[in-house]
């Protein structure tokens, strides 16, 4: 456990991008991506919910799954554990901060089947992390989602305007840019 | 999610399914998966694994036979407890049960086949986020009889694996030089490594679905995909996101 914190959160970011190398998170990628202000919400909320699923699920899997001899069912309760989060804190923001919940409440329900989160919870185990060094994964990967969603974002404001030849139109060419810009991220190989 | 819950006779495939349900014909059902509806070119659902673990054919036919388990128990199981479950909770009932069958999936691929286990890492257990099966229990096994729903489980399992095993053979021979490990090109083309990298996955998933629009294309099939789940996925409210911008 020699990595600091700063050096777990900037391989999130850079080296360990969530969308760009693990691939976690393709659908709202591609989905949520057309505009820089909804893949701006889309990542706020995201980060959110990394980081809360993060301090939820670790505590239960090292305190009870693991003493009980339940691991195996480490799939099964995230994925609960996170759907219910997700309806707790949509409920938390809808009753306290209603400006907040009007900007990303309709981004949060998308959130449970966003393999990102659940992938970044089980991921915190693979890698042995303590629990500090767990939100510190998490809030790394979530910023590197959100850099991912900006940089693609601006991207795809430009495919628009460009003039796409006919068979590359719509799903082929969104990939084939994701595929140049995941490219650009190699360079960030070592750095961490 | 009960939120934003759309009554299912807003979505596009509605029509068609209730006509194949009707003519309750498992033949179609059966090879519907693998070429018209097929889930990961046609429906572009469950992108994450596809460009994910297709480094070599091998891996994308555990994957592919992996989910093909999980789709056709719980395409069995949803569909046995389809006018049991309420309609306001069924989302989540279908991910409870769903992560049922993965965590079974998970078990019986570590005793059995642990290099596969191994090479899968953390996407075996993300089956459960996988779009296609909470679709396909949706779109399909939620109002189809159980036996049909498994052989839609079926053909929709063999469609994504076909998809994958193809996909990773392409990144295989072109990144590596082999074909499920055995050497083919003996080095008439020197490999690419970066079609095992990430941006050859992006890559070679972008110029699989032109090539498969084309194919659809000729057939007189309307170009369906579009970037995004395009609302085929009721678990997913993108559209909705999209549209209140």
């Amino acid at each position: 456990m020699t990595k600091t914190i700063v050096a777990v959160i900037l391989a999130g970011i850079l080296t360990n991008n969530m969308v760009l190398s693990k691939f976690l998170g393709i659908c709202p990628f591609l989905g949520v991506s057309k505009k820089i202000k909804t893949a701006f919400a889309m990542s706020v909320a995201v980060i959110l919910v990394m980081v809360v699923a993060t301090a939820a699920t670790w505590p239960i899997y090292t305190y009870v799954l693991l003493p009980l001899k339940l691991d195996y069912l480490q799939t099964f309760s995230f994925i609960l554990i996170i759907a219910a989060l997700v309806q707790l804190i949509e409920i938390l923001l809808k009753k306290f901060l209603p400006p907040i919940y009007n900007a990303l409440g309709i981004y949060l329900p998308l959130i449970t089947t966003n393999c990102a989160v659940l992938g970044i919870t089980i991921l915190n185990f693979t890698n042995n992390y303590n629990f500090v060094y767990s939100l510190a994964n998490a809030l790394g990967a979530g910023l590197g989602y959100m850099l991912a969603m900006l940089i693609f974002a601006g991207i795809r404001t430009k495919l628009e305007k460009a003039n796409i030849p006919e068979f590359l139109l719509g799903l082929p060419i969104t990939l084939i840019a994701a595929s140049i810009v995941s490219l650009s991220f190699l360079g960030f190989a070592g750095i961490v | 999610m009960s939120n934003d819950k759309k009554t299912n006779k807003n979505l596009p495939c509605e029509n068609k399914e209730q006509k194949t349900s009707k003519a309750t014909n498992y033949k179609k059902v059966l090879f519907n998966g693998i070429l018209n509806e097929n889930p990961v070119l046609r429906l572009v659902l469950g992108t994450c694994p596809t460009l994910a673990i297709t480094t070599s054919a091998m891996n994308g036919i555990g994957m592919g036979l992996a989910a093909t388990f999980v789709l056709i128990c719980s395409g069995f199981m949803v569909s046995l407890l389809r006018k049991i479950i309420p309609d306001k909770v069924r989302i989540p009932a279908y991910i409870t049960i769903i992560a049922g069958f993965v965590t079974l999936a998970q078990m019986i691929v570590k005793a059995y086949l642990p290099a596969i286990d191994a090479a899968l890492g953390i996407y075996l257990p993300l089956i459960v986020v996988n779009c296609i099966i909470l679709a396909r229990a949706e779109m399909f096994a939620a109002k189809n009889p159980p036996l049909l729903s498994a052989v839609d489980g079926l053909s929709m399992g063999l469609g994504f694996t076909l998809t994958l095993t193809v996909m990773g053979a392409v990144r295989e021979l072109l990144g590596a030089g082999t074909i499920f490990g055995v050497s083919v090109l003996n080095g008439a083309l020197p490999p690419m490594l970066i079609m095992i990298l990430p941006p050859g996955g992006f890559f070679v998933f972008g110029i699989l679905v032109t090539v498969s629009n084309k194919i659809a294309a000729k057939k007189g099939k309307p170009v369906k995909n579009k970037a995004g789940c395009d609302g085929n996925c009721e678990g997913c409210a993108l559209k909705e996101a999209e549209n209140n911008d």
